[in-house]
């Protein structure tokens, strides 16, 4: 135990002596969650569209005010025929036009309804599709406001659109999750990968082999540094998720805690298995990048939904331990799942992490053999 | 048996490493006596390291028999690692950590006391008049001191034998012959030294020495008894001799 300390001890010297480490650990965390929680977002504020209303009535004026008025939009202008919409969309002025058809108010009253047409730019699929949502919510409020007062019962169609679990469409609720996955990936199995091909590659790993410590002391005394700091990282990108853009963690905090330990050690594992595998820190570097940090960024799920990618890839997403780890995630913090939800994922990180474990094992045991 | 005086502080029976096909090193027989500094030499790829390396456990062998501090490679490594230095060519102490670092580290790691260490600590600091240095990085240090620092720590926690592969790698005459004296001194202490090196003039430092061609014993003996088996004046061309036959 105390040969453990001293050699964790001299983990943390190095750790603290190299501000790119130091950067990498916790510049890192911190810019990221705020680049994605502000600016790299796919909510959407003060999108710019235009009107075309060719019944200029008293319900249609209302209807454009009240989706002007939201702080999804602002009306760009206000066209006169079909023409100077096209110019708009072709200019890029305008992302979404909507067109009130003629006699809006007098169809209301007299069929019960009338039509009104959404056109949006698609070449931004994503973006087209949130600010149709948005038309559509903002139209339906005013069709039940306009129920309300209309005892009569105007209009019976009433279609309600819930955004469940992030009802305000936050960006940020779905960065969270994926960023600590992100992140502790990264510190965890990079860090770590990185850290011992650097003892090999200074030649300092043969002097501990030959040293009585034990090889399972030694990757252990490797590893829990970053055991901590990768735990550490988690707290503060949660704290930061909850004070900063109101993330909330609806379900059990200490099962989350428990949960983002869990995966921190299938990430140690993978870089304990990376570094069993190479000789120098910059084939380490370039395969937690390239193996790790590129599959665990597209096919996690955490930018692309995994529902939309081509089968092929789906099937592949299985095996990127970050999939299992966001939906754990995600269920504990937006749904308040609590664990009989989530341990089917907890399994498969659990296999993860002894074939990783089992695989360095064994590569290290062919070294030396 | 471990007690006792007479015993070698390295016997090698028949020792063989293969890598498929390839003897990386064949049937070597060698003994080396307590006290001892023994020259392991050969061109690059002889096998040099890789008997060093199977006598310090970092290699398994394929076959024969060998005892380190009277213990058996196969059966009893974790004891030889306890009761063995070790240096390798490629500098071996931690440049972000200071001197004082170091020395903890590698006491710590041994299961040294910290009573122990730090009374380590001095004397290595006095010894290599490191006093104003103790508490600066490593990286700072010019690699002699370097070399010697960890030459000293390897012994730190005094070994029955120490394993030198390639010490003096890449480092000039003067601070060779200094690290030289280095190894008189623990080698008058009673330690066996045990050094690899491709350096003729370092072979005739050496006690005795076995030269190493294509995985097998050429010759062993004392620099002397070599020169005068072959009827020449220096290792060097001790060494054309044995190595030319095989080319």
């Amino acid at each position: 135990m105390k040969k453990l300390k001293g050699f964790i001890v001299k983990e943390f010297f190095h750790i603290f002596r190299d501000y790119r480490t130091i950067l990498i650990l916790f510049g890192m965390p911190i810019m990221q969650i705020m680049l994605f929680g502000f600016a790299i977002t796919n909510e959407i504020k003060n999108a710019k569209i235009a009107v075309l209303d060719h019944s200029k009535d008293e319900l249609s004026r209302k209807l454009v005010e009240q989706i002007s008025a939201s702080e999804y939009f602002t009306l760009y202008a206000n066209l006169q025929n079909v023409e100077e919409m096209k110019t708009a969309f072709e200019e890029a002025k305008i992302k979404q036009a909507i067109i009130i058809e003629k006699g809006f108010a007098e169809n209301l009253y007299k069929t019960n309804q009338a039509n009104i047409q959404i056109i949006s730019d698609a070449t931004e699929p994503n973006t087209a599709n949130t600010l149709s949502n948005y038309t559509q919510v903002v139209i339906r409020n005013f069709q039940q406001d306009l129920n309300k007062q209309q005892q009569s019962g105007v209009m019976q169609i009433e279609a309600e659109v819930q955004m469940r679990y992030n009802e305000k469409l936050k960006g940020v609720f779905l960065f969270v999750p994926g960023l600590i996955t992100i992140i502790l990936m990264l510190v965890s199995a990079m860090m770590t990968s990185i850290s011992i091909t650097k003892e090999k590659e200074m030649g300092t790993m043969e002097i501990l082999l030959v040293s009585p410590l034990k090889p399972f002391q030694l990757i252990l005394a490797k590893v829990i540094p970053y055991l901590l700091l990768s735990f550490l990282n988690a707290c503060i990108i949660l704290i930061l998720g909850n004070y900063v853009f109101g993330v909330p963690v609806k379900g059990n905090l200490i099962l989350l805690l428990a949960e983002s330990m869990l995966f921190i050690i299938t990430a140690l594992s993978l870089g304990i298995f990376i570094s069993t595998r190479t000789d120098s820190q910059q084939v380490a570097l370039m395969v937690s990048l390239m193996g790790l940090m590129l599959p665990t960024i597209m096919l996690s799920g955490f930018i692309f939904p995994i529902e939309n990618m081509p089968l092929p890839l789906q099937v592949i997403s299985n095996i990127i331990p970050a999939k299992w780890f966001i939906i754990i995630v995600k269920s504990i913090m937006l749904k308040g799942s609590s664990f009989i939800y989530v341990w089917k994922e907890t399994l498969i990180l659990l296999g993860f992490t002894t074939l990783f474990i089992g695989l360095s094992v064994k590569n290290f045991k062919i070294r030396l053999a | 048996m471990n007690n006792s005086e007479n015993r070698p502080a390295v016997k090698v029976n028949k020792l063989t490493r293969q890598f498929g096909d390839f003897y990386a090193v064949k049937e070597i027989t060698f003994e080396v006596n307590k006290g001892e500094i023994f020259g392991f030499l050969g061109a690059n790829g002889a096998g040099k390291s890789t008997a060093m390396r199977m006598l310090t456990g970092l290699l398994a062998p394929s076959s024969g028999e060998a005892t380190v501090a009277g213990y058996d490679v196969y059966k009893e490594a974790e004891k030889i690692k306890k009761n063995i230095g070790y240096m390798s060519q490629r500098f071996s102490l931690y440049e972000d950590l200071t001197v004082l670092e170091n020395i903890k580290f590698y006491g710590g790691i041994y299961g040294l006391s910290n009573q122990q260490i730090k009374q380590k600590s001095e004397e290595l600091v006095e010894k290599l008049n490191l006093h104003e240095v103790s508490k600066s990085l490593l990286s700072g240090l010019p690699l002699g001191w370097k070399q010697k620092l960890a030459f000293s720590v390897a012994l730190l926690h005094d070994p029955e034998i120490i394993f030198l592969d390639e010490p003096t790698g890449g480092v000039d005459p003067v601070t060779r012959r200094q690290f030289w004296k280095l190894i008189y001194e623990a080698s008058d202490s009673g330690i066996t030294v045990f050094v690899t090196t491709h350096y003729m003039d370092e072979a005739e430092y050496c006690n005795r020495i076995s030269m190493m061609v294509a995985g097998e014993i050429a010759a062993l003996g004392s620099p002397n008894e070599l020169k005068k088996q072959y009827g020449v004046d220096s290792m060097d061309e001790v060494f054309v001799k044995i190595a030319r036959p095989s080319n």
